[in-house]
């Protein structure tokens, strides 16, 4: 009996340091997302100067045209992480939609170990290679003025890493919910998704027709 | 047991794949589970070859991240969501709609016409619905449109950013299937419209079989209208006419080797402006030469014009590649938004938050179909998809019928990306090897893949209307009448008949190939000759020069049939310019 109460006291301590540690990747992941954004605009802003100063002073830099490519890639690999703590990476859910909760929270715990981190392995420990040949023989771009590659190849591996990392903490997430320790971690973080906050955008610019067309209410509020 | 396994690896695998992606985990790492779980089977039982195709992934992920083509994904989206909030939707909306709303159908007309421009400048469905929904839905219920001609109209109008170019279908069916966007645009032009031409008439149908479901929008809903009550619409015929006749003079006065698809361009150019320098003369100076009908409608025509020519325009000069005018018409609408005071630090953060998701979403399910693509291989995956598909009755056309019904009917649960690159690569080369060409297959399916936004109970227009449309019964501020709700059983009944619209559409492109790949589409040839670093694989075979639009029709149509026309086919002019590009 004794032993017992200790090694629940024990576990729940466990359980508390991976609450933590789940909480500290969470915020992680929210940090590397909130800067890897602006990467979205750089691209923009350089494929469109890019063409511009092409054609007005019929001049074109490999460095600008691969420098694209490096910001793409570092958008969609540094933010996987952030893409699956935000629960954004789509899901067919005609029949998962039909299970209970916890089957759902069952669902996403063997979707992590079995589906998530097999790739998360494979991709790392086929790359690592690659990235590591390329530290090593300083490999160039092939065009003239292009840009020294390892740091490109090197996205991939740590790409994934941030997904792994970011796959333990939601798995952390799951099985406590399972204990009942914590909220839902399938509900999106986000109150809104993009599409209802445009549409609450155009409400505000339409006042005050549409708000109450929408919400339902008599026409003389 | 291992020998069944062995021998019937391929259609196991594709069994599998249906499993795990029912499952209901994230698309993407399912199929790269699917891909792994059957990459080390078949190293394990020693499937040949398998164990280097696995090898390969970390290459074939490094030739994703390098893909030109693929970065377009995030500049429209990056400009749609841009564009959705600098209001000029909702200023098109208002405008078209009073320009349109006094004959019946009118407001129907609008929401075709401003869908299919909203199309035209990017390729965000759930922003168009959502503006036609909150803007022209409200107005069309309170003159008593029929529920159900009103949202399908709405929810098909706003799938037209799916097939007018740019595109992000088209985008990523040029990828996947190895040609150029530029291609797949051109083929795109006259199917697109077409179909917007089909809507139309759809609504004209109506408009007269059942009037009273597409009434005209009574005299006092009509805003716009000069001091003496009248429309004004005589002044901004004329001022249209000017503007056309004065395109015309000047794209005839260019010197006749300037490319067609240029002067085209230009000559639009140069019409546009003159209606809005007019019209700014007109507004500033007071000088009453012009209603306001014909001011407003200038004015809101300005942004959506620069927008296309931005996007498309310096595609066809050859200033930029489909993607650099994706990144042209971001910045464009940033531009825009800004000036208007539209754009803040939080809208842009969302803006740019949203555009990584999906980035990122979309190309880890190319990820991950590609470690699902390479053991696929590795267990001969592609020839058994070849032998069942070629061995079908009817050769070409039946072949093309199965995956149309096959696309058809995925299309209820799977989104255009998950399509795309699941299944294309699938088929994709069996239809290279059946003759059919490519860039008029793309085509074909992308009008097809149009219906997964309609299909109910699924279709993510629909989807988008519901969430905007009313749920509850409601008194109409402006004619303080009771308004009842919109039920989702209307919006389903309303996209049906577009839904068959498409089918019929799908069926006219089979029958008349030439749609996708006939005469104005090879005039309006893209000359990117002097646009570097793009990938235009197939660029020598189909580039024409664009002076045939005008002159005999010396393309061969019907491009399904037979091979892209070989340089014999060409005329001795276009041989030399042909070759003096090389």
């Amino acid at each position: 009996m004794l032993s017992r109460v200790h090694k629940n006291h024990h576990t729940e301590d466990t359980v508390t340091l991976l609450l933590a540690l789940s909480r500290q990747i969470d915020r992680f992941s929210e940090w590397v997302g909130r800067w890897v954004a602006w990467l979205v605009l750089a691209a923009v802003l350089i494929s469109a100067g890019n063409a511009v100063v092409r054609k007005v002073f019929n001049n074109s830099s490999n460095a600008f045209l691969e420098i694209q490519w490096y910001l793409f890639s570092a958008v969609f690999l540094l933010a996987a992480g952030y893409t699956l703590m935000r629960q954004d990476h789509v899901r067919i859910d005609v029949i998962l939609s039909r299970f209970s909760k916890r089957t759902q929270i069952w669902i996403d715990i063997v979707g992590i170990c079995f589906f998530l981190f097999p790739l998360v392995f494979v991709v790392i420990g086929l790359s690592w290679p690659l990235v590591a040949r390329a530290i090593a023989s300083g490999e160039m771009s092939s065009n003239a003025g292009g840009l020294i590659r390892w740091p490109v190849f090197a996205l991939l591996p740590l790409g994934m890493l941030l997904l792994g990392v970011q796959g333990l903490s939601e798995l952390i997430k799951r099985f406590a919910f399972l204990r009942g320790l914590v909220d839902d971690p399938t509900r999106r973080k986000q109150a809104k998704t993009a599409e209802e906050e445009f549409a609450e955008f155009l409400l505000q610019q339409q006042q005050p027709t549409a708000a109450s067309v929408l919400h339902g209410k008599t026409g003389d509020d | 047991m291992i020998d069944f396994l062995a021998a019937n690896m391929a259609p196991i695998m594709f069994a599998s794949l249906i499993v795990f992606l029912l499952f209901g985990y994230s698309v993407a790492f399912s199929l790269a589970a699917c891909g792994l779980f059957f990459g080390f089977v078949g190293i394990e039982i020693g499937v040949p070859g398998m164990a280097s195709l696995m090898q390969a992934l970390p290459l074939r992920i490094f030739g994703i991240m390098q893909n030109d083509t693929l970065l377009a994904i995030p500049f429209f989206t990056f400009m749609g969501l841009i564009l959705e909030r600098s209001g000029m939707a909702e200023d098109l909306l208002d405008t078209i709609g009073q320009l349109f709303g006094p004959v019946r159908g009118g407001l129907a007309f609008a929401v075709i016409l401003v869908g299919a421009m909203l199309a035209a400048t990017t390729g965000v469905v759930a922003a168009s619905v959502i503006s036609m929904g909150l803007i022209s839905l409200p107005i069309m219920l309170r003159y008593g449109y029929d529920r159900r001609v009103a949202s399908g109209v709405i929810a098909a109008s706003g799938t037209l950013a799916q097939i007018i170019p740019p595109s992000l279908v088209l985008i990523v069916l040029a990828d996947q299937l190895g040609r150029s966007v530029g291609d797949l645009y051109k083929g795109a032009f006259i199917p697109g419209f077409t179909l917007t031409a089909l809507y139309v008439v759809y609504v004209i149908g109506i408009a007269f079989m059942r009037p009273a479901w597409v009434p005209a929008l009574p005299k006092e809903a009509r805003s716009i209208r000069e001091a003496d009550g009248t429309a004004g619409l005589r002044s901004l015929a004329v001022l249209f006419l000017l503007s056309v006749a004065l395109a015309v003079v000047f794209a005839k006065s260019r010197p006749a080797e300037v490319p067609t698809d240029e002067s085209i361009v230009t000559s639009m150019c140069v019409g546009v402006g003159i209606a809005f320098v007019l019209s700014l003369a007109n507004h500033y100076l007071k000088l009453g030469l012009l209603s306001r009908m014909a001011e407003r409608v200038t004015f809101v025509l300005i942004p959506p014009l620069g927008l296309i020519f931005l996007v498309l325009g310096t595609i066809f000069l050859g200033i930029a590649t489909p993607t650099e005018g994706g990144a042209m018409g971001a910045t464009g609408a940033l531009v825009m938004g800004l000036a208007r005071r539209r754009i803040d630090l939080k809208l842009l953060r969302q803006a740019m938050d949203s555009t990584m998701k999906l980035s990122c979403f979309v190309v880890f399910i190319l990820i991950g179909s590609t470690v699902f693509s390479l053991s696929f291989q590795g267990v001969d995956g592609p020839k058994w998809v070849e032998q069942l598909l070629t061995s079908l009755p009817g050769g070409q056309l039946g072949f093309l019928i199965v995956v149309n019904i096959l696309i058809f009917f995925l299309a209820f649960f799977l989104d255009f990306f998950e399509l795309s690159f699941i299944v294309i690569p699938l088929i994709g080369p069996v239809a290279d090897k059946l003759g059919i060409d490519l860039v008029w297959f793309g085509v074909l399916l992308a009008v097809n893949m149009q219906t997964s936004f309609m299909h109910p109970p699924f279709g993510f227009a629909l989807f988008y209307l519901r969430s905007v449309a009313p749920t509850t019964d409601y008194t109409d501020r402006v004619t303080s009448k009771p308004i009842a709700k919109v039920t989702t059983g209307q919006i389903y009944w309303g996209a049906v008949p577009f839904v068959l619209i498409q089918v019929l559409m799908v069926g006219l492109i089979i029958a008349f190939p030439a749609l996708v790949s006939g005469g104005l589409a090879k005039a309006a040839a893209l000359d990117t000759s002097n646009v570097k670093l793009e990938v235009q694989p197939n660029q020598e075979k189909t580039e024409m020069d664009a002076n045939t639009l005008f002159g005999p029709a010396t393309g061969s149509s019907g491009a399904a049939s037979g091979p892209a026309p070989s340089s014999a086919q060409l005329d001795p002019l276009e041989q030399g310019a042909e070759a003096a590009r090389k």
